[in-house]
């Protein structure tokens, strides 16, 4: 009688099951009968999402498709290479250029034909950005770089050298009115894009190029004798030294500290604008300065961009759409207006310039920079290259310091 | 027995549960076989088609009384961590990792896909995707107006109505909207036109161009040669990747085994082995520390508030524990802040100027005052539980013994105390000794000597095997498996050691 009871009920449930199994089938055919085209997706942050999401059903409407715009807030690039490797991922990724090494080592995103009219309409330093082992990678959408940002109530004049800015920051220490001579942040484990432009105007360099302008990872220039020099000036400005370099400014307190008028000085990207205007502080923003005598204080020029992903199930319309579609200016002025750093179409660029005397300011400031080496080898570079900066600023020998930098770097490349 | 007769007696609560929980049983079965399907994994479907009859026969059937009990906890010990454990072990044996993700087959469509290009000189046409009899074809216009068909044969003459530069309307063909396009996405992106020199491709679907792979693959030398300069890249099967004579490798490679070479690479990694003994003892010292001193604070906490004079007990044990019910992962990172040399809260409330993190000794004394913080409210709490539990007749009898309150609670108490506490000691330790966050949130590992930064006076070997597996080129989850692997044995030799010892002492005191 039990078992029967049992047989019954299992019965009961197991068509319970597949009943529910098959109701499963039935609302993915209704998805696809929601949009005739089927589904484009796209991968990006919070923020770039938002500004996307009105373009992205527009162009879905007059397509006759359905776009996904989807915020990944967190490790996108880890994210989308996991994803696309089982097949998940999404057909568009947006993310900066320096991604581009990693992307193409593992399959996932694919080279995007632009015919030389669109390419011209983009910044010449854009396109040289997303091109990767003479392919081009992606479109750019927007250029940042380091500039150097300065509180016009304290400090009313640019200073021309960095021995300007450290005596002009000194001035307001000694006078009470700051703490600081300047803000660049380090923190305790060193920040190498940070420090990249004082670096690169004391004569020091990252990579050789080859002769295509690729950068060349067999030559290292960390501790070559021109970096030992170039560190020799940084070490001067470090906590042994006069002190404008500190590893207590870090990547979370740097923008704060000259918010809160505790320097005059602050060496950061457009990122930093917001909280600036936010605390109504008074700003310029110049190019960095360089050392006295020294070379130009180039910054890194980082390039934000769409790529098509390779595996992606709508790879033909990915690429429509980012080929034909980002290429013109309304979606890039939106994309301004979500996080305002500069547009990388020259036209959409215009657009803006008008309304945000910022813009060109930042371009000045990028002017002649270094393009952020996209190669794999630079994932070498950041941490023992930021490391250390931390240790000579903190008052470590500088030739010790960097000859083990080096070593460690050409280790790790040649793993 | 009593169960039996009261099911003979008619009651259906019992049964109905047991068909309701197997039946939920058969349909995440069911919903797991799916996508087990869908990827081909035959293996899997076959253990959880033998696993699901197991449950059934063993449920179903009156006997195997003790199995009822054990199958679901041994289930479930499989699932989550005999396979994850294989999983690792078996990854570690492999390169898998940035650049060595996928099969050979999918690098080799990866390098021949990165490597089209347009053909020097040759046209740029506007497209409309249309078909013929169902079958697809382009439309084309290029720079002159001229306008062609473009079909699997090559590109024919051919007139429509042009406007604007685009294809609007062509007698015996059917123009695809973007939409209809792109479900057909495949087959166009599987199709080309042929020409003289590479072959008319879509980019996007309004615009082609005449593109040819400049790399390709030959299965005869296993190679892949460039079209243009003739350099060839040979296939390197035992490590996955193609090199050239020259050294030079293509960025994208495949998944191969390298047997014990992730192992053996730990133990002659001279970055590696070189502060391997300095890492461990610090772990070591890192781990015990964490454990002691917060079972101490958390013990004197516990007994303080124990006492029955004491008013306001429960308010102070509320307070106590608010460090445990913040979360920890931001709780470390304003600790981090408060030992900023300049702007911490620590230095500046003490007036000191302490570089915390800047020195090897400060730093680790931070990271255990840090973890003191952190976890002495689980201890406290645990304590008060098993201080609780200790019969008060046991103490007053050492006191009409005559012993001291020290001597009470180093001969009754603790001895008492620590049968019950000490695996939880032992998961605590096992816990610290992994404590990923409490470092990596905190010092990052630092300081790290300015000679060599590739070890941190504060590093853990999970920091520090971290850095070295996911830091500099990407993520190498083959090595990274291999050192989890050797944690994992350390941890579990520790464990092993700790619990044998506290059931030696459970048969001194119990």
């Amino acid at each position: 009688m039990r078992i029967r009871i049992t047989g019954v009920v299992t019965l009961a449930a197991l068509s319970l099951a597949l009943t529910a199994c098959g109701s499963d089938a039935t609302p993915a055919s209704s998805t696809a009968s929601k949009a005739a085209g089927g589904t484009l997706t796209i991968w990006a942050d919070d923020q770039r999402s938002a500004a996307l999401k009105p373009f992205a059903e527009k162009f879905g409407k007059d397509n006759g498709v359905t776009v996904e715009v989807q915020a990944i807030s967190k490790d996108l690039q880890t994210n989308f290479v996991t994803a696309s490797q089982s097949g998940k991922g999404p057909d568009i990724v947006v993310g900066a250029h320096d991604w581009i090494g990693n992307l193409v080592q593992n399959g996932a995103i694919d080279p995007v034909q632009l015919p030389d009219a669109q390419k011209s309409a983009f910044a010449e330093v854009a396109v040289k950005a997303v091109t990767f082992n003479g392919q081009l990678y992606g479109v750019p959408y927007a250029i940042e770089n380091l500039a150097l940002i300065r509180n016009t109530d304290l400090a009313p004049t640019a200073p021309a050298s960095i021995e300007d800015l450290v005596k002009a920051g000194q001035t307001l220490k000694t006078a009470g009115k700051v703490t600081n001579i300047m803000s660049l942040q380090v923190g305790t484990t060193g920040d190498a894009y940070h420090a990249y432009p004082l670096y690169a105007s004391a004569g020091g360099y990252l990579f050789g190029q080859k002769a295509n302008g690729d950068y060349d990872p067999a030559d290292l220039g960390v501790d070559k004798p021109a970096s030992v020099e170039a560190f020799k000036k940084i070490a001067a400005l470090g906590e042994k030294g006069s002190g404008a370099l500190t590893r207590s400014i870090t990547g979370d307190n740097a923008i704060p500290t000259f918010t809160g008028g505790k320097t005059a000085f602050l060496i950061s990207g457009p990122w930093a604008v917001a909280d600036i205007k936010k605390a109504g502080v008074k700003y310029d923003i110049t190019p960095i300065p360089a050392f006295a005598g020294g070379k130009p204080a180039q910054p890194f020029v980082g390039v934000q961009a769409f790529y098509v992903a390779s595996k992606g199930k709508s790879k033909a319309l990915a690429n429509e759409f980012i080929t034909n579609y980002l290429t013109k200016p309304d979606l890039q002025v939106a994309l301004y207006q979500a996080n305002p750093r500069p547009p990388a179409l020259v036209a959409a660029l215009d657009q803006v310039k008008g309304s945000d005397a910022d813009i060109q300011k930042w371009l000045d400031a990028g002017k002649g920079g270094a393009v952020l080496p996209a190669i794999p080898a630079m994932a070498a570079v950041w941490d023992p290259f930021g490391k250390a900066e931390a240790a000579i600023i903190g008052g470590a020998d500088v030739q010790t310091t960097l000859a083990a930098a080096g070593k460690a770097i050409t280790e790790a490349i040649n793993k | 027995m009593k169960t039996t007769t009261q099911r003979e007696g008619g009651s259906l609560a019992g049964p109905t549960i047991k068909i309701a929980l197997l039946g939920a049983g058969l349909a995440l079965a069911i919903a797991a076989a799916l996508p087990l399907v869908g990827a081909h994994a035959w293996g899997w479907l076959a253990v959880l088609a033998a696993t699901t009859a197991l449950l059934f026969y063993i449920y179903l059937t009156p006997r195997h009384i003790a199995a009822k009990y054990l199958v679901p906890g041994t289930i479930f010990l499989l699932a989550f961590q005999v396979v994850p454990v294989l999983y690792t072990a078996s990854t570690a044996f492999t390169n898998y990792g940035d650049g060595h993700r996928g099969s050979k087959a999918e690098a080799i469509i990866a390098v021949q896909g990165a490597s089209v290009k347009q053909v020097p000189g040759s046209m740029e046409y506007d497209l409309a995707v249309a078909t013929r009899e169902g079958a697809i074809v382009f439309l084309l216009v290029d720079k002159t107006g001229a306008t062609f068909v473009g079909d699997g044969d090559g590109l024919h003459p051919a007139q429509f109505t042009v406007a604007g530069g685009k294809v609007v309307e062509a007698d015996g063909y059917t123009l695809l909207s973007l939409g209809e396009a792109n479900l057909r996405n495949d087959d166009i992106l599987a199709f080309s036109v042929p020409t003289g020199e590479g072959a008319v491709r879509a980019s996007g679907l309004t615009r082609a161009y005449n593109g040819q792979a400049t790399q390709f693959y030959d299965g005869g030398c296993d190679c892949v040669t460039d079209r243009g300069t003739g350099k060839q890249w040979t296939a390197d099967n035992d490590a996955g990747g193609f090199v050239a004579a020259d050294g030079e490798r293509l960025p994208q490679g495949w998944k191969v085994s390298v047997g014990f070479s992730n192992f053996t690479r730990v133990l002659t990694d001279s970055r590696i082995s070189g502060h391997f003994l300095q890492t461990l003892l610090w772990n070591f010292a890192f781990a015990i520390g964490s454990v002691l001193v917060t079972f101490g604070l958390g013990l004197g906490c516990a007994i303080a508030l124990n006492a029955d004079r004491l008013r306001g007990r429960s308010v102070y044990r509320v307070l106590l524990v608010l460090p445990y019910a913040m979360p920890g992962f931001a709780m470390l990172l304003v600790w981090r802040d408060l030992f900023n040399q300049q702007f911490g809260l620590i230095n500046r409330l003490f007036g000191l100027d302490v570089d915390w993190f800047g020195q090897p000794a400060t730093a680790r004394l931070a990271v255990i005052l840090v973890q003191l913080w952190m976890g002495y409210p689980y201890m406290f709490l645990v304590a008060t539980g098993a201080l609780q539990a200790i019969p008060k007749e046991m103490t007053e009898a050492a006191t009409i013994d005559g012993a001291s309150m020290w001597q009470r609670f180093k001969q009754v108490t603790l001895p008492l105390l620590l049968v019950a506490l000490t695996p939880l000691l032992i998961a605590s330790f096992a816990f610290n000794f992994n404590n990923f966050n409490a470092i990596y949130l905190t010092t990052e590992g630092g300081p790290f000597p300015p000679d060599d930064s590739s070890v941190g006076a504060t590093d853990l070997l999970i920091t520090y095997t971290y850095r070295l597996a996911f830091g500099g080129s990407g993520a190498q989850f083959g090595f990274a498996a291999a050192i989890s692997v050797y944690i994992f044995a350390i941890v579990a030799l520790v464990s092993v050691i700790g619990f044998r010892r506290s059931r030696k002492q459970e048969e001194v005191y119990s």
